[in-house]
């Protein structure tokens, strides 16, 4: 029964947890970047009251406009909050963690994603549909290679789903596996890739020919840029977040721990969701942006990176069998 | 957990890596450093092979990998490229994505053959075995997929890499065996390099399909 | 292991050495043929020496025999050598430089030969076939013509990537004897791995075989590895033709029969005959229609090599007591017959000035003797009677004929096949009005009169000991 109670809260927790450091862990490779350039950069608060901001201003939508476009963002915020409450965060066995399988996570992504792409697409201008054809093109190239991640790690684990995945990573002693070396890799680049980050796509451009996600959403204004704005934040603490759990386990506590281990666990976790932050702003520094042709190459390396991951892990377990 | 398995199988992926670096490159000096990488990382593997086997002489062989195809053959590549002004790009017969996939389905392969045929093997000759085939039929997949001459000489000299592996990978191979293997190299240069110039010196070009043309009726 | 071994083996690398310091190429050419006699003598004596084996040399009952032959065709081949390059040199087709190298690297040729062919440890086995394939590559590249350079490029691509494999399955054979001699020498030695056959690791045997058989398959000229074989033999100097063909192929083959000696004598291993029966046939059938359309005078008997290897292999991959010392019997006169074709061929390359057979005609009218010669030449690969291939291919295909008749078809379709294409050339050569240009021949006709001289008495009369040793070999063989 208290079980059951913990679990239930534990979910909720999270939730609002994931949430609340969105706007935060957006803000801090912002930080980072500026600092590293020098310059003063916005506080971490920023964006929140960016968000702020746009919730009270007038959301102003085109006469051109189909019922989809005003009920596409909170489609994606709640696809999106959904898919980051199923992924672990600072404890496992909450009360939506049996149905936390990868493959419904993914899904759950891509639909997000299908909807942005339409939404993109639906004003009828053409910078709408630059962003959305090559939304979709990168998806197509970065989701083979996810799956065959995800693919490598329940092979180890003997499941999909997730919380015991991360489970069963926590139980393993420390061991140098270069298959989970390129698995990392490779889920690095797809993580990149989604939340079009450099260099897929810079999420400070403001020029149309660069833009991605940027291009998709230049007709949302209002309470809708805010959700859709809350939502890309989330994706990013989710695709962090994912990356922690598979190849970061430590730290993950299970729910039945009580409160004051969940307490523990959140403080780790956000140290790596910081941490991934931090890593993410001096990234975006070192690196320039890819021209888009080349983005094909780039995410072709992480399906190698995969396929070569699953091929090695395969091996190991045949050989030492 | 197996420590001395672990590095094998982590340097052997890297090895595996370097290979498809080599398929992935299309400028010659960028192939030229993956090349030399990949020997300096086979030197590591037989290093660490004679530590664990506990086999001296198999420092032999690492220090020849080393210094032979980690850095003399490298340099005097560098030096004839320099030297005969070439073009710096490598064209490809197919597109990089189809042979990078072609290279994929190449390793699954050798990976099923070895596994299946060597049963009764220990661990690390299996593993050593499988990767080194991959690694082979990379390297002829490289020879196949490029028109260059250098490229093609870099994909034997990566299949003799594969090679090494996979004798290192066997216990008890005679030292002499090595030896030899590590002068045939050296031979092997020695004859590229007295083709590479009469082939630039009478094509004016080192792209092999030039060659096609005085290829006579076969 | 007797100091003959040594001999045979150390004369020829010792001349390499001396011959590359040496200047003028008439006294080069000299010595070549010196040492090479040298060589030949001190192989006859191999005959002497009982039989053995250490860790790395073997004499045994299969080597000797070529290691007499490859002497003896050495020897003549650098006879022939000596009065080639000198004509060679005035067309100034190849510099003195040059050809001192040439010389050189001839002798270590003929030493990496012998080193394959003593061998008892596999890798040392491997070791010489690979120096052997890396030397000729140089010299068919020796006149630096453009097309020179390609069949060279395509020879050491396309050798080197079979040598490779070859080695990848010298390794796994290694594996599979570690499971029955464990770990060292002991398992490369060739003599303890047949010894302990039933004993090996049969996976790995199979793998190694294929390998095996890719690889020096290739060497041997097998199609469809055999695209390096016509470029390197008509683009090289003659000679090296000769010692290709005659030669090199042969110690490929009995590379590549120690290996299936090996599975062979594994009752668990898969059964090396038929894949051998099938691509010899395949050769022997795919290199018969392509004589028809050749044009160049040195292609089409490069063809006929891989026609001849290929009807060995069936031999071999038949098995047998019978077919084996038919396949034996076909590879020691194949190689006297083919070398001495080239050499013909090489007198009337110089004759003419040229090798394409449309430009060579009439040569019954300028060069009697040597149309003549030639003609001998061709109706003995051809396989006719009374010379000695006739003997051997009959024996092949009445040997085939009783285990499998209607198998036996293919092989006489093939010889048919070819000796119409032979004979059509040679006719086309020989009669009709001489036309220019017309030169002397200055090589030597010795060696060419030499060699189907033996065929020819081998073909009427083979001595008992020698019949005795070919079935003695064959019995081995299996």
């Amino acid at each position: 029964m208290l079980d059951s109670l913990l679990s239930f809260f534990g979910q909720g927790v999270q939730m609002g947890l994931v949430l609340l450091i969105a706007p935060a862990a957006t803000g801090l490779p912002r930080l980072v970047k500026a600092r590293l350039m020098r310059r003063q950069g916005p506080p971490l608060l920023q964006g929140y009251r960016d968000l702020m901001k746009l919730v009270r201003k007038e959301a102003i939508v085109a006469e051109s406009a189909s019922w989809l476009f005003r009920v596409a963002p909170y489609l994606i915020f709640a696809l999106t909050w959904v898919a980051a409450a199923l992924v672990p965060t600072f404890a496992t066995g909450l009360l939506f963690s049996s149905t936390g399988d990868v493959i419904v996570i993914i899904a759950l992504l891509g639909s997000a994603r299908f909807f942005l792409a339409l939404a993109g697409m639906d004003v009828g201008t053409s910078f709408g549909g630059i962003g959305s054809s090559r939304e979709m093109m990168i998806s197509t190239l970065a989701e083979p290679a996810m799956l065959l991640v995800v693919l490598n790690m329940a092979l180890a684990a003997g499941t999909t789903r997730l919380p015991e995945v991360a489970d069963f990573f926590v139980s393993q002693p420390l061991a140098i596996r270069v298959s989970l070396a390129l698995a990392l890799l490779s889920l690095v680049i797809v993580a990149l890739a989604e939340n079009a980050r450099i260099p897929v796509d810079n999420p400070a451009t403001h020029l149309e020919l660069t833009m991605v996600h940027e291009a998709m959403v230049l007709e949302y204004s209002g309470r809708h840029l805010a959700m859709i704005e809350a939502a890309s934040q989330l994706k990013l603490v989710l695709y962090a977040s994912l990356i922690a759990s598979l190849f970061l386990p430590f730290g993950i506590v299970r729910v039945e721990a009580g409160v004051v281990a969940w307490l523990g666990g959140a403080a780790i976790y956000l140290g790596k969701i910081a941490g991934a932050a931090i890593l993410l702003g001096i990234w975006e520094v070192s690196i320039a942006k890819m021209r888009v042709f080349r983005v094909s190459e780039f995410l072709g390396g992480a399906f190698i990176f995969a396929f070569l991951a699953i091929l090695l892990s395969f091996l190991t377990q045949e050989v030492l069998r | 957990m197996n420590h001395a398995y672990d590095v094998s199988h982590f340097l052997a992926g890297l090895m595996l890596l370097a290979s498809f670096a080599l398929l992935y490159q299309d400028r010659l000096l960028a192939v030229l450093r993956s090349f030399a990488l990949q020997a300096i990382i086979l030197a590591l593997a037989v290093a660490w092979e004679a530590w664990v086997q506990d086999r001296p002489h198999l420092f032999i062989t690492a220090g020849l990998a080393l210094g032979l195809k980690g850095l003399v053959i490298p340099m005097a590549l560098h030096r004839m490229i320099a030297r005969l002004g070439i073009h710096r790009d490598v064209e490809q017969v197919v597109g990089v994505g189809i042979t990078m996939l072609i290279g994929l389905g190449l390793t699954a392969l050798s990976l099923l053959l070895i596994l299946k045929a060597t049963s009764g093997a220990p661990s690390l000759a299996r593993e050593g075995l499988a990767i080194a085939l991959a690694i082979i039929l990379l390297g002829l997949l490289m020879m196949i997929t490029r028109r260059n001459a250098f490229t093609q000489i870099i994909g034997f000299m990566s299949i003799e890499n594969g090679l090494i592996l996979a004798a290192t990978g066997a216990r008890g191979m005679p030292l002499v065996v090595e030896i030899s293997v590590a002068f045939s190299v050296l031979i092997a240069l020695f004859v590229f390099a007295v083709f590479v110039f009469r082939i630039r010196e009478r094509f004016d070009t080192v792209d092999v399909e030039a060659l096609e043309s005085v290829r006579g009726d076969q | 292991m007797s100091p003959v071994v040594y001999a045979v083996i150390g004369i020829p690398f010792a001349s390499a050495i001396v011959l590359a310091v040496l200047p003028g190429y008439r006294l080069g050419a000299a010595l070549n043929v010196v040492a090479s006699f040298a060589a030949f003598l001190v192989g006859l004596s191999l005959l002497t020496v009982t039989g053995g084996a250490d860790e790395y040399f073997i004499v045994d009952d299969v080597n000797i025999v070529f290691v007499v032959l490859n002497t003896l065709v050495g020897f003549t081949a650098a006879l022939f050598s000596a009065s080639y390059i000198g004509h060679e040199i005035e067309t100034g087709r190849v510099t003195p430089l040059a050809v001192r190298f040439y010389h050189a690297m001839y002798q270590v040729m003929m030493g990496s030969m012998s080193v394959a062919l003593l061998a008892n440890n596999i890798g040392l086995l491997w070791v010489g076939l690979e120096l052997s394939t890396l030397i000729t590559v140089v010299m068919v590249g020796l006149y630096r013509t453009p097309e020179a350079i390609e069949a060279a490029w395509k020879y050491f691509i396309l050798g080197s990537v079979g040598i490779s494999l070859a080695f990848f399955g010298t390794i796994l054979t290694y594996l599979a004897g570690q499971a029955a001699l464990g770990e060292g020498a002991n398992a490369m030695s060739w003599s303890l791995l047949h010894a302990n056959a039933a004993r090996l690791d049969v996976s790995l045997l199979n793998l190694a075989f294929v390998f095996l058989l890719v690889g020096y398959g290739t060497k041997v000229g097998l199609a469809p590895m055999h695209a390096w074989l016509p470029d390197a033999h008509s683009e090289g100097p003659t000679p090296i033709s000769a010692v290709l063909s005659g030669l090199l192929l042969n110690v490929a083959l009995y590379a590549l029969l120690r290996f299936k000696m090996l599975i062979a004598a594994n009752p668990d291993a898969m059964r090396p005959g038929p894949i051998l029966i099938v691509m010899g046939l395949v050769s022997l059938i795919f290199a018969a229609f392509m004589l028809y359309q050749r044009r160049d005078i040195k292609r089409l008997f490069a063809y006929s090599s891989i026609e001849h290897m290929g009807l060995i292999t069936f031999a071999f991959g038949m098995g047998g007591p019978l077919a084996n010392f038919a396949g034996l019997l076909h590879m020691t006169m194949h190689s006297l017959t083919k070398s001495a074709i080239f050499f013909a061929v090489g007198h009337v390359a110089q004759a003419k000035g040229t090798q394409r057979i449309a430009d060579i005609r009439g040569l019954s009218v300028s060069h009697p003797g040597l149309a003549i010669g030639l003609t001998l030449g061709v109706l003995a690969i051809a396989g006719l009677p009374p010379f000695g291939v006739f003997m051997s291919e009959f024996l092949i295909l009445t040997t085939t004929f009783a285990r499998h008749p209607w198998l036996a078809l293919l092989p006489a379709f093939g010889l048919v096949v070819a000796f119409g294409a032979l004979l059509l050339r040679l006719q086309s050569m020989l009669f009709g009005e001489p036309n220019e240009p017309v030169h002397e021949v200055e090589a030597s006709s010795i060696p060419f009169a030499l060699h189907l001289l033996i065929v020819l008495i081998a073909g009427l009369y083979l001595p008992s000991a020698l019949v005795a040793w070919f079935q003695r070999a064959a019995e081995f063989l299996g």
